[in-house]
């Protein structure tokens, strides 16, 4: 472990020193082509942590109300930004979230630390709202079949029953994110077209949604895939209010985050020890691991404000909870449970 | 717009220049992907799975069909310190040599070479590393001792005909020394490129590198090796195998090393579980629409057969994603 972090560091500080590596621009003079990277990486990135919603809900254990509490504890001491706390779904679609107002009351609020829910409905916001949330979440999904396979209903009807939502918070002055699945491929249609990612993209952040994160849910994405969306999407809405949120089911999310990066994208979703499985794969893997994005960033010389050792904390008290191995290859590096 | 004639009206409308020619768009190469411009047309993989570690003649024959160039066979290491390479002349004896494909076998030393040539080889690869400690603890020797072993290989092999390829290990990091500068990796890679080594395959070896030390470890490289010389062998150890391999393809490099279901790896670096999954890199590689003239749906095939034989669960993400686990 400490060997590790000798060697993190140490790559840390050579990055921090060697900035003008990053836009790659004397790489280009050897190829007669020219490597053309839109944009220098970004110096920070926003870490959005996924695992206690997105990460325990797709997981087949369902832990305690107390050991979600502790997790979230656990990350928040990590130093992530943002951490989402919970699902105000109704519990008889997710039960694994049906502790939502305990949790909410339960968790220590780091100061500093966004701790946003999400919410499907007005009834959702307001039972949020009453538990003390103070930002929330909706989602839309780039896939006609998925929306109506999902939720019963198109993707324009399910942006409409978010207007009560969007202007509920408005009055009580919530910020709300969106969410758009299926960006990069659907379980039932196939291929998803950029232009689709970008109209619900759209949709949302007009509706008034400060940041639309961008979900590859079956990770079937790629680097070229990825770019293509973005490059449709970033005609739309500001690339600062854009985040993506990969899936590893193919091994692909770390590439397509480190492109996505290179497009001027600065938000990310991770699942700490990557826990969320993928629904549409039997045994297959999901959520990107926080750990191994964060690896990937401290080495690209870019801030994030985590403390990867506490994050690694967090992942190995989960796992022991869950009774599963870690999906996270630096947690599996380090550990070598 | 009534009279005013076309090409003014095509001129003051974009939109409609394109409605009224819809083959310009394509012409105009908007619609370009971003393989046009930044990425190698074609990738060559070397599967390194059979040499390291995992040799069966059936997997063998099984990758020949695959469309894979080059497979790495087998390795003329001593068996005293690789027991499982004990058999490699059986191995590279009874290979079923696929036309158009490459068997590069691994020859440390004049012994290795000697044996490897009188058993039918046809192309042999030497190991340096960037890491005294590593290279010392690895094949007991510094690393101007082994360059003084390779230069006698080497010149053996022009002798012959026979083309070398260089590997240096712990181009990004070493399990002994830690940070490993990529001015000593340059160094390595120079003499054995200058040695006569037609590609050289930079290796992370504990797979501890990320995008920012490639980028930097492959600048230092290409100030005295063309990148059209150089290869990338990234282990999978940190999950950032993928990132580092795109990172490198944009830098021009187009020589890709990976192994079926991402099985083996080093024996001497502790901790290190793995090559990147042949499969998980071809994933990537079609979806950019860079070209490799593999059949993925075979490589996963292949992987299934080995992981049973093995008894083991596939490293490979899409083996993993399709169902293939044990």
């Amino acid at each position: 472990m400490a060997a590790v972090l000798r060697l993190v560091n140490r790559s840390i500080l050579s990055s921090a020193m060697g900035q003008q590596y990053l836009t790659f621009s004397s790489a280009a003079k050897t190829k007669p082509t020219g490597v053309r990277p839109r944009h220098a990486l970004p110096a920070k990135v926003k870490i959005v942590e996924v695992g206690p919603r997105d990460g325990l809900q797709n997981e087949k254990t369902v832990v305690a109300t107390e050991t979600k509490i502790n997790l979230i504890d656990m990350l928040s001491e990590s130093g992530l930004p943002v951490i989402e706390a919970t699902s105000f779904v109704s519990p008889k679609w997710v039960p694994q979230m049906a502790d939502q107002v305990e949790v909410m009351r339960g968790i220590c609020r780091r100061p500093g630390v966004s701790y946003p829910v999400l919410t499907p409905n007005l009834k959702g916001f307001q039972a949020a709202v009453e538990a003390g949330a103070s930002e929330v979440a909706i989602f839309g999904a780039a896939s006609e079949l998925f929306s109506k396979k999902n939720i019963n209903c198109s993707v324009d009807e399910s942006l409409q029953r978010f207007d009560e939502v969007m202007k509920a918070a408005r009055e009580a002055g919530v910020p709300v994110r969106g969410y758009v699945s299926c960006v990069l491929g659907c379980p039932y249609e196939g291929k998803v077209s950029p232009a689709k990612v970008a109209h619900v993209a759209k949709c949302l952040y007009s509706m008034g949604c400060y940041e639309i994160s961008l979900g590859d849910t079956i990770g079937v994405g790629t680097p070229g895939s990825m770019a293509e969306m973005l490059e449709a999407v970033c005609k739309e809405v500001p690339v600062s209010a854009l985040a993506v949120h990969c899936h590893d089911t193919y091994g692909q999310a770390l590439a397509n985050i480190l492109v996505a990066l290179q497009m001027g994208i600065s938000v990310v979703d991770s699942s700490v020890a990557g826990l969320g499985g993928c629904p549409y794969a039997q045994g297959a893997s999901g959520n990107v691991a926080t750990e191994d994005v964060v690896y990937m960033l401290h080495g690209l010389g870019i801030q994030t404000g985590v403390d990867l050792s506490k994050l690694m904390d967090a992942g190995a008290f989960i796992c022991r909870s869950l009774n599963r191995k870690t999906s996270s290859k630096v947690a599996q590096a380090t550990c070598k449970l | 717009m009534g009279n005013v004639p076309t090409t003014v009206k095509h001129c003051l409308s974009y939109d409609q220049l394109l409605r009224d020619y819809p083959w310009l768009k394509r012409w105009l190469l908007e619609e370009k992907t971003i393989t046009d411009h930044e990425y190698p047309k074609y990738v060559k993989i070397v599967e390194v799975g059979p040499r390291d570690g995992l040799q069966n003649e059936k997997l063998i024959d099984m990758l020949s069909r695959t469309g894979l160039p080059v497979i790495e066979a087998t390795s003329f290491v001593s068996s005293k310190w690789v027991p499982q390479m004990a058999d490699h002349t059986d191995v590279l004896r009874g290979l079923h040599r696929a036309p158009r494909v490459q068997y590069p076998v691994l020859t440390p030393n004049m012994q290795g070479f000697q044996d490897a040539v009188a058993a039918g080889a046809t192309e042999v690869a030497v190991f340096g590393s960037a890491s005294e400690t590593f290279s010392k603890k690895n094949i007991n020797c510094s690393i101007d001792e082994s360059m003084l072993r390779f230069e006698e290989v080497i010149n053996a092999a022009k002798e012959q005909h026979i083309p070398v390829r260089g590997y240096v290990s712990c181009a990004l990091g070493c399990p002994h020394e830690g940070h490993v500068e990529p001015s000593e990796v340059a160094k390595v890679a120079t003499r054995l490129y200058e040695m006569g080594c037609y590609e050289i395959s930079l290796g992370d070896t504990i797979g501890a590198g990320t995008p920012g030390s490639m980028v930097k470890m492959l600048q230092s490289v290409m100030k005295e090796v063309p990148v059209s010389a150089l290869a990338v062998h990234c282990h999978d150890t940190y999950g950032q195998a993928l990132p580092n391999i795109l990172t490198a393809l944009q830098m021009g490099v187009s020589v890709v090393d990976a192994a079926v279901a991402g099985l083996g790896g080093c024996p001497y670096a502790p901790g290190s579980s793995g090559n990147v999954s042949t499969e998980d890199v071809l994933y990537m590689l079609h979806g950019m629409g860079v070209e490799t003239g593999v059949n993925l749906a075979q490589v996963i095939e292949a992987g299934d057969f080995i992981c049973s034989a093995l008894c083991r669960r596939t490293n490979s993400k899409v083996a993993q994603a399709q169902g293939r686990s044990l």
